[in-house]
C-alpha cells in the first residue's frame, strides 16, 4: 500500500484571535501551530493501515503539505508519528481558493501512483471542506468523504459516513481518495525514538504550482462578542425564574 | 445569458430534507431580486416526484425530477455528473446547496466538474452579475471571513439554518430528467443508509437543542435530557465529546470543533463544562442556558441564563415547568 496524507499547518484554536492590520489575516504573533485536527486523524488512520499489512515495511506513508517553510515542522511531526517521508510544496502566500490548492496538490499526487490518498474532512482554520473532493475529481479518482470508519478489504475501501441522525455504509475500489472525520482514530503522540528518527527521514521541497484564485479573501473580522453570562439562581428553585426569562425576555418558549 | 438560479433539493430515503426548502428559498430570494427562474432538482427512487409541490410552494418555477431506483441511496457520482451537465448548459447565475452531510459531499464534486468557484457554510451572500460575495465563518467560528467568487456562476453551499424556509408559491412545473451517466456505473456505492435511533429532529434543524455532558454521570440519565427535549416538542438532543467517547451517545450527536456546528434559537447545556472545543460548535446559538453544579464552570461565561446546581435534580423540574408553559401557550 502506498498512502499519501495531505496535512495542513494551522494555529491552535484555544486562543482569542486578533485580526492583523491588513484586515485579511489573523495576527499570528504568539500563536502556536500544529497539524490540523482532522489531518492528524488521517495520519493516524494511515499508519494503522500500514501496520495492518502483512509486510508493513513494503507499505509507505507519505505526508504532503503546501505552504511556506514553516510547514516543514508539521511534516516532521507527522514523520515522528511514523510517516516515512514528506513533501513540502513550497508556496509563501496564503491561498484561500480550495480549487487552486487542490490543483497544486493533485499535480503532486499524480506523480506518486498512490493506492490511497487521505485528506482531512476540513481544515480547522479556513474550513473550506472541499479540497479533498476537488482534488479527487481532478485526479479522476473515486472519493468517499467525511468517513468515521475505514476498512481496506480486497482492493476495496469500505467506509462509514455519519449523516444527520443516520449513517451510510459506502464502498469504492482502490485507488481512491478519502476524507477523514473524527472518530476514526485518535492520533498517537510521537515517541522520543520517533522524534529522533524523523530528523533523518527524507523531506523533499518542491515549488507549488498555484493557479490564480477565483475565490478571494476580502476581509476577516471577529464575530460580535456575546454579552457576559449571568447566573440567575441556584438549584431547582431557580427554574420558575428561568422559564419566565425564556418566555418574556428571550421569547423562545 | 446567465439568469436562472439552480437549487439542489436534498432528500434521503424518499423524504424531502429541510435543506431542500432552504436551498429553494435562497434561490427564490436571488431570482426575485435579479430576475430569472428557480430550477430545483430532486432525485430519488420512483415516487420522489411527489415532493415537487412542496418545492413549488417554496418558490421553484421548475422542478427537475429524476426518478430512478439507482438513486434510492445517495449516488454521489451520478448525481454530481447530472447536476454538472445541467449547470454547464449555461443559463445559471448561481447554484445553491446546503452544507449538510450530503451537500458537503456533493457541492465540491459539482464545482470541480464545472470548474466553478465554491463557497461552503455560507451565512450571508449577495449574487451579482459576474461575481458573488459571501461570509463564511472559519477558525472554529472565531473569525468571520468575507470572500468574492469571481465567476458568472457561483456555487454556494449554505450553512444549515442560515436561510429559513419561506412560502412563496410559484408554478413548480415538473420536468422529468434522467441521469447523464449510467447510475449503476458509479464507482462510489452507498450500500446501506442506516437510520439512527435518536430523536426525530436533526441537530441542524431543531430550533431548540438540549445537550448533555459528563455531568449527567451515566448513559441512562440521558433520559432526563430526552424528556426535556420532548417537553419542548421542537428540540433535538446533543452531547459533548466526553459523552460520545464514553459511548453514552453516538458520535453524530457530538457538538463542537470536531462534531456538529449548530446555532439554534435555544441551547440548553446540562452538566457541560464549556471547553473551548465544545463552545466552538454552539457559541452562535441565540440564547444559551447552562446548568452546572460548579459556579466557576466556563460555560457560565457565555450562558445568557445560568443555574448553579445538580442537573439530575433540576432537569425533571424544568421539564415539568416547560410542559406547563407549553400548555398555557
Ligand atoms: C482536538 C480536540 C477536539 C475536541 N472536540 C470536541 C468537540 O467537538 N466537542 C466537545 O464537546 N468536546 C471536544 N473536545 C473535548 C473537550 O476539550 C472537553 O474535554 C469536553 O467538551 C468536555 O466534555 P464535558 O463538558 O461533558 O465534560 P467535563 O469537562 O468533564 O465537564 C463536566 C461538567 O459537568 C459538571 N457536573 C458534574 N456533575 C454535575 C451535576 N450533577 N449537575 C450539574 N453539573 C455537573 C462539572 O462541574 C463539569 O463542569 C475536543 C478536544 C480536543 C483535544
Ligand atoms: N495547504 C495544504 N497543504 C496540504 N493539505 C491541505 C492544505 N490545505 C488543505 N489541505 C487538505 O485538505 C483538507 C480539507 O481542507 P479544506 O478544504 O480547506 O477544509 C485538509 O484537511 C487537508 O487534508
Amino acid at each position: 500500500m502506498k498512502i499519501a496524507v495531505l496535512i495542513k499547518r494551522v494555529p491552535d484554536m484555544d486562543v482569542r484571535f486578533k485580526i492583523a492590520a491588513s484586515g485579511t489575516n489573523i495576527d499570528e504573533s504568539g500563536l502556536k501551530f500544529d497539524i490540523s485536527d482532522f489531518d492528524g486523524y488521517a495520519v493516524e488512520a494511515a499508519l494503522q493501515i500500514k501496520e495492518k499489512q502483512a509486510d508493513p515495511a513494503a507499505s509507505e506513508v507519505v505526508v504532503i503539505s503546501l505552504g511556506p517553510d514553516v510547514v516543514q515542522e508539521t511534516l516532521r511531526k507527522a514523520m515522528s508519528m511514523g510517516a516515512d517521508r514528506a513533501v513540502q510544496l513550497k508556496h509563501d502566500a496564503p491561498v484561500h481558493d480550495s480549487s487552486a490548492i487542490a490543483a497544486a496538490l493533485a499535480a503532486e499526487l499524480k506523480l506518486g501512483s498512490y493506492d490511497l490518498i487521505m485528506f482531512g474532512r476540513m481544515s480547522i482554520d479556513t474550513a473550506n471542506q472541499s479540497t479533498g473532493p476537488i482534488a479527487a475529481e481532478l485526479l479522476a479518482l473515486p472519493i468517499v468523504t467525511a468517513i468515521s470508519k475505514l476498512e481496506i478489504d480486497g482492493g476495496k475501501v469500505k467506509a462509514r459516513r455519519e449523516l444527520e441522525g443516520a449513517y451510510e455504509l459506502i464502498e469504492c475500489p482502490l485507488p481512491a481518495v478519502v476524507t477523514i472525520d473524527e472518530g476514526i482514530a485518535r492520533p498517537r503522540y510521537p515517541s522520543l525514538k520517533g522524534i529522533m528518527a524523523a530528523k533523518k527521514k527524507p523531506l523533499e521541497v518542491k515549488p507549488a504550482n498555484v493557479a490564480s484564485e477565483r475565490y478571494t479573501l476580502d476581509k476577516m473580522e471577529l464575530p460580535p462578542e456575546r454579552a457576559a453570562g449571568r447566573i440567575i439562581g441556584e438549584g431547582k428553585d431557580a427554574v420558575p425564574e428561568l422559564v419566565r426569562l425564556l418566555k418574556e425576555e428571550a421569547k423562545v418558549l | 445569458m446567465a439568469s436562472n438560479i439552480f437549487a439542489f433539493a436534498e432528500s434521503r430515503g424518499g423524504e424531502l430534507r429541510r435543506a431542500a426548502l432552504e436551498a429553494v428559498t435562497a434561490a427564490r430570494g436571488v431570482a426575485d431580486a435579479t430576475g430569472g427562474q428557480v430550477h430545483a432538482m430532486l432525485a430519488g427512487d420512483a415516487g420522489i416526484g411527489a415532493h415537487a409541490a412542496k418545492l413549488g410552494a417554496a418558490g421553484a418555477d421548475v422542478v427537475l425530477v429524476l426518478e430512478n431506483p439507482a438513486f434510492g441511496n445517495y449516488n454521489p457520482e451520478a448525481l454530481a455528473a447530472t447536476i454538472a451537465a445541467r449547470l454547464s448548459t449555461g443559463g445559471y447565475r448561481a447554484a445553491f446547496f446546503v452544507s449538510s452531510a450530503q451537500g458537503r459531499d456533493l457541492a465540491p464534486r459539482v464545482a470541480a466538474k464545472c470548474a466553478l468557484p465554491l463557497a461552503v457554510d455560507v451565512t450571508e451572500f449577495t449574487v451579482g452579475g459576474d461575481s458573488a460575495t459571501v461570509k463564511h465563518p472559519g477558525y472554529t467560528g472565531k473569525v468571520i471571513q468575507s470572500f468574492t467568487l469571481k465567476s458568472a456562476t457561483a456555487i454556494l453551499s449554505l450553512r444549515p439554518g442560515a436561510v429559513l424556509p419561506k412560502e412563496n408559491a410559484k408554478a413548480g412545473t415538473i420536468e422529468q430528467i434522467s441521469s447523464i451517466i449510467d447510475p449503476r456505473s458509479s464507482r462510489v456505492v452507498v450500500t446501506e443508509t442506516v437510520k439512527g435511533t435518536g430523536a426525530k429532529l436533526d441537530l441542524g434543524e431543531a430550533p431548540v437543542i438540549v445537550s448533555g455532558g459528563r455531568g449527567l454521570k451515566e448513559a441512562s440519565n440521558f433520559k432526563l435530557v430526552e424528556d426535556l427535549a420532548a417537553a419542548f416538542g421542537n428540540a433535538a438532543v446533543g452531547a459533548t465529546r466526553a459523552v460520545t467517547d464514553e459511548g453514552w451517545r453516538p458520535h453524530s450527536d457530538q457538538i463542537g470543533q470536531t462534531g456538529r456546528l449548530v446555532s439554534p434559537q435555544l441551547y440548553i447545556a446540562c452538566g457541560i463544562s464549556g471547553a473551548i472545543q465544545h463552545l466552538a460548535g454552539m457559541r452562535t446559538s441565540k440564547t444559551i442556558v447552562a446548568i452546572n453544579k460548579d459556579k466557576e464552570a466556563p460555560i457560565f461565561k457565555i450562558a445568557d441564563y445560568g443555574i448553579v446546581g445538580d442537573c439530575l435534580e433540576i432537569l425533571p423540574v424544568l421539564t415539568a415547568a416547560v410542559k406547563e408553559a407549553k400548555k398555557g401557550a
